[in-house]
């Protein structure tokens, strides 16, 4: 598989979101924008990209039997990493997005990937998937939060463009499941036609 | 008084899953039948309490007193990924039944974001051990609350007329929502 095909299918064909349904805790919990669901997006990106590459170029010095803790371990680390570089940079949408930025550790996601990809392949390959699949969870975060935010607040980015509320359900916790459950159904009916 | 308040504050209003969507991995792979979501539910009850109460003995004995803050994710991943396995060994001797009950979940756990967050919550909100061991037990049984509900939901589903694009996860989504959206109706009650 060439590099532009590994880079491609994390965007549309392998889309962790729509298509594999991988790491839905952060996509429906942090979503209530679009700032905030491109936020995360990115630090789960940092993430994945960092650990992939990580685990790449370790993987012959890893014993088959304790790689999964292993994985868990790099993982967590540039976690903690990526938490502190938002802690300190970026402090306000840190405090807005709360407890998901340590939870990126549980993602399914990045341990998926690890297991299923960076373990078996080189160095730059696994680069690209990790940039690939996070540019396509990023993304997928970003468009549901649009999507949130424009119905919930009647604002995109921040910039309001009615006067007075949305529908505000769509910001609050139902409004989630159902916006990612018609996002998907659409997905679904476009790759058919 | 307290602990009844953050029991139902846990369960109803606060659901782990529908307000806090913390555990949506499990929430929408195994809750196909009722059988398989009362037993996760029952092997969350059983990790997320000893995985708290662990995790604030680490956090209160060892992270704190040495200024390792920093460390809590890698230490309570670890903390809970070792549990799990011990838990899995011990259970397998001990129990054979129970073992045969939780089994296939047991592994799963580890990835359970509910577990970490809620190991994370208690330490955020600076709860007393006993607080805790009651937060963790009632977001448990919310969990499961909402698990054996969202199955049962599905089983039914299985017999509707969906229309096409609707059909598996994107209907499953939506019935969440309404879901959700039945439990925003505790919202105000603590």
């Amino acid at each position: 598989m060439n590099n532009l095909t590994t880079f491609t299918k994390g965007l549309i064909k392998e889309n962790p979101v729509f298509v594999l349904l991988l790491g839905m805790c952060p996509v429906l919990g942090v979503t209530t924008s679009a700032i905030n669901g491109l936020g995360m997006g990115l630090a789960t990106m940092l993430v994945l990209v960092m650990s992939n590459v990580f685990i790449s170029a370790l993987k012959t010095q890893i014993p088959d039997k304790v790689r999964i803790p292993a994985f868990i371990v790099v993982i967590a680390s540039f976690v903690t990493v990526v938490n502190l570089l938002m802690e300190g940079f970026v402090p306000d949408l840190h405090a807005q997005l709360g407890v998901f930025i340590p939870l990126i550790v549980v993602n399914c996601l990045v341990l998926g990937r690890a297991e299923a990809f960076a373990a078996k392949n080189n160095v730059w390959s696994s680069f690209v998937d990790g940039a690939g699949m996070g540019l396509g969870f990023t993304i997928a975060l970003t468009l549901l939060g649009s999507v949130r935010e424009i119905l919930g607040s009647g604002s995109i980015f921040d910039l309001k463009f009615i006067t007075g509320d949305g529908i505000l359900i769509f910001v609050l916790a139902p409004g989630a499941f159902i916006a990612l459950g018609f996002l998907i159904a659409l997905i679904n009916h476009l790759k058919k036609a | 008084m307290e602990y009844i308040l953050i029991i139902i504050a846990a369960i109803f209003v606060n659901n782990i899953l529908f307000a806090q969507f913390l555990g949506v991995c499990p929430f929408l792979g195994v809750s196909n039948r009722i059988s398989t979501a009362v037993g996760m539910g029952g092997a969350v009850l059983f990790v997320m309490t000893l995985a708290m109460i662990v995790t604030f003995l680490v956090q209160t004995y060892i992270l704190t007193p040495l200024g390792l803050g920093f460390l809590q994710t890698i230490a309570f991943i670890l903390v809970i990924a070792a549990l799990v396995q011990m838990v899995e060994i011990i259970l397998k001797k001990v129990s054979p039944v129970l073992y045969q009950a939780l089994g296939v979940f047991l592994p799963l756990i580890t990835t359970n974001c509910a577990v970490l967050g809620v190991a994370i919550l208690v330490i955020q909100k600076e709860y007393t051990l006993l607080q805790g061991t009651t937060f963790a037990i009632a977001n448990a049984l919310g969990f499961m609350l909402a698990m054996v509900i969202f199955a049962s939901l599905r089983e039914q589903l299985e017999l509707a007329k969906v229309p096409k694009g609707m059909r598996g996860m994107p209907i499953a989504l939506v019935t969440a929502g309404i879901l959700a959206l039945a439990f925003m109706g505790f919202a105000g009650l603590v």
